[in-house]
């Protein structure tokens, strides 16, 4: 039975940084319809920067949770200078050409951002130190649930319910939603479209940043290549739960997060991403609209 | 005052970059040895670097929005020397006639290290030519092309490692295995939206190298599988520098035939099916083309070739592992067809040379090879779509002889 | 005279509108009927939803083709609909721009032949036959409409009127028996326009294919419809003759409001 529950909060962890990545999958194709597939690349410059600042601040004599703040709220700023600096170069100019040059361009731009950071910084694996506190009332629990974990399922639980209430109550959030279901008509009303295109990417970018820091933690290593694997299952995890849907998002990445969790516990750790692109496989042959996703007419 | 406030936008760029770059460039920490690196000099280049740049990516956003909104009478003009040459019957046959001397004499003049080189850059013509298939004729977006080489490669070595099976046995089961593989992947995916195929072709790649890592029993694992024979010629004993040159003028042959059927099948029904399909699917099912059978017998013919160079590669380097098969190849074979132009066939003729031998011959090329790959994507698509060749659609001509019943009789 | 095309309780549902409610419509063979409404009444839903491509959510498409039997085809995938003889054309001109005029108008010849992959690579004798087929029966269809002169030019450079006329043509060369046209005269000059209806009847007269069109420029619509249908809100609200229309006080109230392109 523990080991039932250590797979399932070990799902559960899995599940929420796939969650923190795939909402910037999901809400991008939401708005211009685009596999952003630099959105990996993003995660993974989140991770290298904050692996950057703490051991910078480590160095200079610094400690505890003051190199973790400042570490993430550099790699959060980073990233979303970095998303919107990639929408802006490799997906703006090719608003309104045909549905190929903009993946084309998306594609190019992983590749770019991978080979930029390897060769800047490094091929190799990087440790990433654990930024995240021990906390003394997880102490009991730690056979099934270790501090790391409980931060990482209570910060992507508290990220969540903000996204939600930017998308719900405020101003922009309307204008993307507007977007999203329609964005001529969105123009029509007035409705800054560039803005919200690049806000959007923006937010994205923050989140796969967070997720970024919290997994490098975890896991305790980063190289350039782990946004490259980890785009793939986010968007899994995205199409799994209904691409454009941003609570199908959550969803898919939880039940992604958990198959992975027990297809490793109780079958082969070998295989671990094959499940996922396995899972990927039979959505699109038995649910392409995924989970929470409205089947939507192509206006023709 | 244009001037000025361009230039000042230059400078914001700049300043924007160099603040982006900071911390990934300029500071390299190794968190073993417990170091920090300062590269300030970087810092410098980036500033100018990309103060120099962003007027050369002004100047073209500005040309290619002008090209666009006058794009109507402009599309005559654009046709560039280069196509108005390649469109001069003359001048295209001495061409290909010089082209076909200088690819006999090759081997006799050179080196078996160039011979070597030259013939892996003709696989990547095959390659691309037929990633041209798929992406460049079908418009669908193929990320995995690189699953269905290896497929060839391990069908031929584990054919010949169980059964002793000969290359030109294993050539059309390698070929064959390929397709197979393909129509499973593509049937549930074609249905969809294209860009499904994008990740899951992305996906299969990833998954198909991690399967032959780990499935040591069936693979090899990671250790690969050695001393795979080259092709043969009837039991001809051959040393290394003939065999060398055999593969060689194998692959000038392969490289024929691929084009021969590629151009055949552009300007055939299929073809044409598949074109139209690329540039408005909805219209193009209105039309009458299914267009799954279509895209699936795209995909299907791209993931053959794959597989039949599978089998080449397999047979020219004698050796096959895992690590041959990586992200890397499928992205270079991509940069190919965007490059070349997607449905050129000169086009991906020209641009596997290009970034094949540019890397080879320029040794300090090769690190940012897969840098170099990424822009080609980025900027092509933004500035020159149709590639450095544009493929110029076939004309019919016609000669009437009204006949009795009036219909017209065309010559094809 | 035969009805070839009916549609009975044709619904469409997108969300929470009604595109389509109910309609029951009848075109018979040899008839150029249209088919008017104000903007958004679901027109081109209609023509969406019996060329499959929208499922409807409720009610039956049926066809007659003058050679064949009674078939619902409600469902069938767009290409199969095409191949039983309904051809369209779009309201956004839907042309393949960077394939040359001839070859948009080869492509509606996908339908009516068989080469394949072999076929291609081999250029057997009757792929050949066929090829040279469908470059002589595409070019005749160019030369009936008038575009022959430009047969080898790009489609994206023909100007707009020689466009919509293109889209006919590649519609034709599908042989329907029954034509669907959305909007064929939309931004189109009076002369242009002209030309179109001597056009349209000359497709029905020569050619035996009936039409149903989409229109708002009520003078051709008035002039050439054997029948009209009215859409609004999704609903029929009135079918005749162009007098009985003309004079209908529903389907004035209708376009109240609405500009007359007439
Ligand atoms: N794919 C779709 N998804 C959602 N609503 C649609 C779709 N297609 C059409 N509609 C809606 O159906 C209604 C009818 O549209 P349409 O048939 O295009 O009108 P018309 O051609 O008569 O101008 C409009 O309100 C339109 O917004
Ligand atoms: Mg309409």
């Amino acid at each position: 039975m523990d080991y039932f529950l250590e797979l399932f909060i070990g799902g559960l962890t899995r599940g929420s940084i796939y969650a923190l990545i795939a909402l910037g999958y999901t809400m991008v194709y939401g708005i211009i319809e685009l596999i952003n597939f630099a959105h990996g690349e993003i995660y993974m410059i989140g991770a290298f920067t904050a692996l950057i600042v703490a051991t910078i601040l480590t160095m200079s004599g610094m400690s505890g949770v003051s190199v973790l703040v400042l570490a993430f709220l550099v790699a959060v700023l980073y990233s979303s200078c970095y998303g919107f600096t990639v929408e802006k170069i490799a997906y703006k100019p090719l608003r309104g050409a045909s549905r190929l040059s903009p993946l084309i361009s998306a594609i190019g731009m992983s590749i770019f951002l991978q080979n930029y950071v390897m060769l800047a910084q490094t091929s190799d694996f990087l440790p990433f130190p654990n930024l995240l506190p021990e906390l003394p009332f997880m102490e009991p629990y730690a056979h099934i649930m270790g501090s790391t974990e409980f931060i990482i399922v209570t910060t992507t639980a508290v990220v969540m319910i903000l996204l939600t209430i930017l998308i719900k109550f405020t101003k922009i959030g309307k204008a993307m939603r507007a977007t999203a279901q329609d964005r001529n008509m969105a123009m029509l009303v007035g409705v800054n479209v560039n803005r919200v295109i690049s806000t959007t990417f923006i937010i994205g970018s923050a989140l796969a940043a967070v997720g970024g820091v919290l997994i490098a933690s975890h896991i305790g290593r980063i190289n350039f290549y782990i946004g490259f694997i980890a785009g793939i299952k986010a968007f899994t995890a995205a199409v799994l739960g209904g691409i454009g849907s941003i609570p199908g998002a959550v969803l898919g990445s939880l039940i992604l997060g958990w198959t992975e969790s027990f297809a490793t516990g109780y079958v082969s750790s070998d295989y671990e991403d094959v499940f996922a692109f396995a899972l990927l496989v039979l959505i699109l042959i038995f649910r392409p609209s995924g989970l929470l996703g409205r089947s939507t007419t192509q206006k023709v | 005052m244009k001037r000025l406030a361009e230039l000042r936008e230059s400078l914001v760029i700049a300043l924007w970059f160099m603040f982006l770059t900071f911390p990934i460039l300029v500071i390299q920490v190794n968190t073993i040895e417990k170091t920090i690196i300062w590269r300030w000099q970087n810092l410098l280049y980036v500033g100018i670097g990309s103060f120099a740049l962003s007027f050369v990516w002004r100047y073209f956003i500005g040309k290619a929005a002008a090209g666009g909104r006058a794009s109507g009478e402009r599309a005559e003009e654009k046709t560039s020397i280069l196509q108005r040459i390649t469109a001069d019957s003359r001048f295209s046959r001495s061409a290909i006639l010089l082209t076909a001397l200088i690819a006999l004499a090759f081997p006799f003049l050179s080196s078996t290290y160039q011979v070597n080189i030259m013939t892996t850059a003709l696989m990547y013509v095959v390659l691309g030519l037929g990633l041209n298939i798929v992406v460049g004729q079908a418009g669908l977006l193929h990320l995995g092309y690189v699953a269905f080489y290896a497929v060839g490669a391990y069908t031929y070595a584990l054919l010949y490692q169980h059964f002793g099976i000969g290359f030109w046995t294993a050539l059309p089961l390698g070929a064959l295995m390929a397709m197979v593989f393909g129509l499973l992947l593509g049937f549930p995916v074609l249905r969809l939206r294209g860009d499904y195929l994008a990740i899951v072709t992305l996906g299969f790649g990833e998954i198909t190298r991690i399967v032959l890592e780990n499935w040591s029993e069936f693979s090899s694992g990671p250790s690969g599988i050695s001393e795979i024979p080259r092709p043969g010629f009837f039991n001809l004993a051959m040393d290394l520098e003939e065999s060398t040159i055999y593969l060689y003028f194998l692959m000038v042959g392969f490289v024929l035939f691929t084009i021969f059927v590629t151009n055949r099948l552009q300007n055939s029904r299929i073809g044409r099916a598949w074109l139209a399909l690329r540039e408005d699917e909805v219209a193009c099912e209105a039309m009458g083309v299914n267009k799954t059978v279509a895209k699936m017998t795209a995909f299907a013919l791209g993931s053959t070739w794959a597989g039949m160079m599978g089998v080449v590669f397999a047979a020219k380097t004698t050796f096959v592992n895992p690590a041959s098969f990586t992200f890397l190849e499928s992205a270079m074979i991509l940069s190919i067809v965007v490059l070349g132009g997607m449905g050129s066939t000169l086009g991906v003729i020209l641009a596997s040379f290009l970034l094949i031998l540019l890397p080879e011959y320029l040794r300090a090329f090769s690190d940012y090879r897969m840098l170099l790959f990424g822009t080609i994507m980025v900027v092509m698509m933004i500035f020159r779509p149709q590639g450095i060749i544009t493929n110029i659609r076939r004309t019919y001509e016609y000669h009437f002889e009204r006949k009795q019943n009036g219909a017209p009789d065309a010559s094809v | 005279m035969e009805t070839i095309l009916e549609t009975k309780n044709l619904t469409m549902n997108f969300g929470g509108i009604k595109a389509l409610d109910r309609v029951d419509l009848d075109v018979r063979q040899g008839e150029i009927c249209a088919l008017i409404g104000p903007n958004g009444a679901g027109k081109t839903t209609f023509f969406n939803c019996i060329t499959g491509i929208y499922p409807p959510s409720e009610g039956d498409v049926f066809i007659s083709p003058p050679a064949g039997k009674r078939k619902r085809i409600n469902g069938l995938p767009v290409h199969r609909v095409t191949a039983r003889g309904l051809a369209r054309t779009f309201q956004n001109i839907r042309l393949f721009p960077d394939m040359t005029v001839l070859e948009n108008v080869m492509v509606g010849r996908h339908c009516r032949t068989k080469a394949g992959v072999l076929g291609a690579i081999f250029r057997d004798r009757i792929t050949r036959k066929e090829e040279k087929a469908v470059v002589t029966r595409s070019y005749a269809i160019l030369e009936r409409i008038g575009l022959a002169d430009l047969a080898n030019a790009l489609a994206r450079n023909l100007p707009y009127g020689d466009q919509r006329r293109l889209e006919i043509a590649r519609a034709l060369a599908t042989e329907p028996f029954l034509l669907l046209l959305d909007e064929p005269a939309a931004g189109m000059n009076p002369r242009e326009t002209e030309a179109l209806e001597e056009l349209i009847l000359r497709i029905k007269t020569e050619e035996q294919i009936s039409i149903l069109m989409i229109e708002h420029d009520m003078r051709m619509v008035m002039s050439i419809s054997d029948r009209i249908f009215v859409l609004d809100y999704g609903k029929k609200i009135a079918e005749g003759t162009a007098a009985e229309i003309w004079e209908n006080p529903v389907v004035i109230k209708a376009y109240l409001g609405e500009e007359f392109d007439a």
